[in-house]
């Protein structure tokens, strides 16, 4: 009886001991603080901060595509509500930086609240589809309601302000850390919410939900905090993005914002935790240089896109981590 | 002949025990659920004992894993009540009736793919600990589960693959796991959706043993097709064909049913 079932011996893939992952992670952590130390040295700030809000973004995203199993079309909700809350209260209300933020986070979780609890009912293409509804929901809003959004200009000059009343944003470097040290401690929080006691049960919701509820799970429950999770995240990057670039516009709720964290997600690795940094690294480069071509960075992203559905499922850093035998 | 269905209920609701002496666990009266106006289900009462193996059996589409659906309450029925216990559960959702101690298995084998054989079995063990909502704490403390774990999956034969991705297992492997999965939640009672379909003979024989391991201290509703597997482990059977109960007893009885004999004649195949 102690016997395996089937005799036969067949090849099977052993999954690294969770502490040996850990340790790798540890490493991976470090070597990201070093990198994102140094490279202002060599590369402009701004830019720098553009690919980390958007690493953020493409992360929230992945956490809820990657781990829940739940494909979002309308992230840009919590994304560009995040940005005009942000924008407008540092700008109108003269909150220092660090709490506009916090006050665009906190909208957006709250969206992600609302809008979970309606879109977790439904499965696959369909919960996508809702997501689309009710993003293209916060766009109409947007453009109804100028007094909040100032409509087709958006809220310009956003005043970056002063950190805690003390540190000058205006400062290029100053700013940077700031940026850094959010996008430092919102990546551990999501390593820490996948690889959690809750992570553990999210992702057995993922691979099979109606198994996860025969064994007692109340599997919406996970899934809707996993939800509300990822749009908080989504929002803490489009709020902290408005105090960078000092603006925020109709581009940050329109539907093309919420295939921006897709592509970067499928580029770096669906699933991984390091994957849509890479990927958001990849396709920000590549959009930097591309700004000359014009309307041809769409056509270009759609190839990409295809190419990667297609031929390159795992992404960069799911391609590695599948070589390595490892979970990255 | 002892029919399945004929035991008494009391005013309250509660089926047990019944005036001969049967402890009941599982009772349902009158299920039905009704698909566009095609009755899958058409009044099923069902009595299972404490303590039985009772399999459930009849030809391809008799509304055998629709029953499990609804005994289970991932589908509502249309009319009709279940009892679990004597408690009434027609109402709740399927995770509280898991909660409650009845787990079912299904047709095609579930396991958690991308977790490894030890997660899935933690999975299950974790269900309890109250620490499954804990996202700020490390999944570390999962590992005081290890030693459980690692046992559970030593009584179907899979603690030397221990890390091995449940995707990669082979079938009878993954429904082995299912298995020691199912088992570390302690239910009262199990119900496996064709335990054995799509094995080995080897693996058959191990299932069963396992299965029959596994009714020590439980109840168990299977269904199954395979006849020797089932006049081997079960001490009743309910016989389904077209949504409604056609025969109960046990194998001898149902097995000499003439109206038995000629649905599964006349319904072709039962593989
Ligand atoms: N969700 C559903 N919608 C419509 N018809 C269904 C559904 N589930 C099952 N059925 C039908 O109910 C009948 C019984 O199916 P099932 O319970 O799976 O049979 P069995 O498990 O005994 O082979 C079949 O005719 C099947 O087509
Ligand atoms: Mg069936």
């Amino acid at each position: 009886m102690a016997e395996p079932l089937s005799i036969t011996p067949d090849f099977v893939p052993v999954v690294p001991a969770e502490r040996d992952d850990k340790a790798l992670h540890r490493v991976i952590f470090i070597v990201l603080a070093l990198a994102i130390c140094v490279a202002p040295a060599f590369i402009y700030p701004v830019f720098l901060m553009k690919v980390l809000c958007f690493a953020l973004f493409a992360s929230a995203f992945n956490l809820l595509f990657g781990y829940a199993g739940l494909l979002s079309f309308g992230h840009a909700a919590f994304f560009g509500l995040a940005s005009y809350v942000s924008a407008y209260t540092a700008k109108f209300w003269g909150i220092t930086p660090e709490l506009a933020i916090l006050a665009g986070t906190a909208a957006g979780a709250l969206l992600g609240l609302a809008f979970g609890a309606i879109a977790i009912r439904r499965q696959g293409i369909y919960f996508a589809m809702i997501t689309l509804a009710l993003a293209q929901m916060v766009y109409f809003f947007s453009v109804q309601r100028p007094d909040f959004t100032n409509g087709e200009d958006g809220i310009q000059a956003v005043p970056r302000g002063h950190l805690f009343g003390l540190f000058d944003l205006s400062n290029d470097m100053t700013l940077y850390w700031t940026v850094a040290a959010i996008f430092m401690g919102a990546m551990l929080l999501i390593h820490r919410f996948v690889h959690s006691p809750y992570g553990q049960v999210l992702q057995a919701v993922r691979d099979n939900e109606r198994r996860a509820v025969s064994l007692g799970y109340r599997a919406q429950r996970y899934k809707l905090m996993a939800f509300v999770m990822s749009a908080a995240i989504a929002s803490l990057a489009g709020a902290t993005k408005a105090i960078v670039f000092q603006v925020a516009t109709l581009v940050d709720v329109h539907w093309s914002m919420s295939g921006e964290p897709i592509l970067m997600a499928l580029v770096g690795g669906v699933g991984t935790i390091f994957g849509p940094l890479v990927g958001a690294a990849v396709m920000t480069t590549l959009q930097n240089y591309l700004v000359s071509a014009g309307s041809w960075i769409t056509v270009i992203q759609g190839v990409i896109f295809v190419l990667c559905v297609l031929t390159f499922r795992a992404g960069i850093v799911g391609t590695i981590a599948d070589r390595l035998k490892r979970n990255l | 002949m002892q029919l399945a269905t004929d035991g008494p209920v009391m005013a309250d609701g509660s089926a047990l025990p019944t005036s001969d002496g049967r402890d009941v666990i599982l009772s349902s009266r009158d299920l039905r659920i009704d698909f566009n106006r095609f009755a899958a289900v058409d009044g099923v009462s069902l009595d299972i004992e404490r303590g039985h193996i009772h399999a459930l059996i009849g030809p391809n589409g008799a509304g055998k894993t629709t029953c499990f659906n609804l005994l289970t309450k991932f589908l509502t029925p249309t009319a009709g009540s279940i009892l679990f216990e004597g408690k009434d559960i027609t109402a709740l959702k399927p995770a509280e009736v898991a909660r409650l101690g009845m787990v079912r298995s299904f047709q095609i084998s579930a396991v958690f793919d991308q977790l490894s054989v030890l997660q899935n079995v933690r999975i299950a063990l974790q269900r309890k600990s109250g620490d499954s909502f804990a996202f700020w704490q490390s999944e570390n403390r999962l590992r005081r589960f290890d030693d459980e774990a690692m046992a559970l999956l030593k009584g179907v034969g899979l603690d030397t693959m221990a890390r091995t991705r449940a995707s990669e297992l082979s079938y009878g492997r993954k429904r082995a796991l299912e298995l020691a999965t199912t088992l570390a939640i302690e239910p009262k009672m199990l119900l496996l959706d064709e335990p054995m379909a799509g094995m080995a003979h080897e693996d058959i024989d191990r299932m069963a043993d396992l299965i029959l391991a596994a009714a020590e201290g439980r109840t168990i509703l299977m269904v199954e097709h395979n006849l020797s597997v089932v006049s081997r482990l079960a001490h009743r059977i309910t016989v389904l064909a077209r949504g409604k109960v056609l025969a109960a007893g046990d194998y001898k009885t149902v097995a000499a049913d003439q109206r038995v004999i000629e649905a599964y004649l006349g319904g072709g195949s039962h593989g």
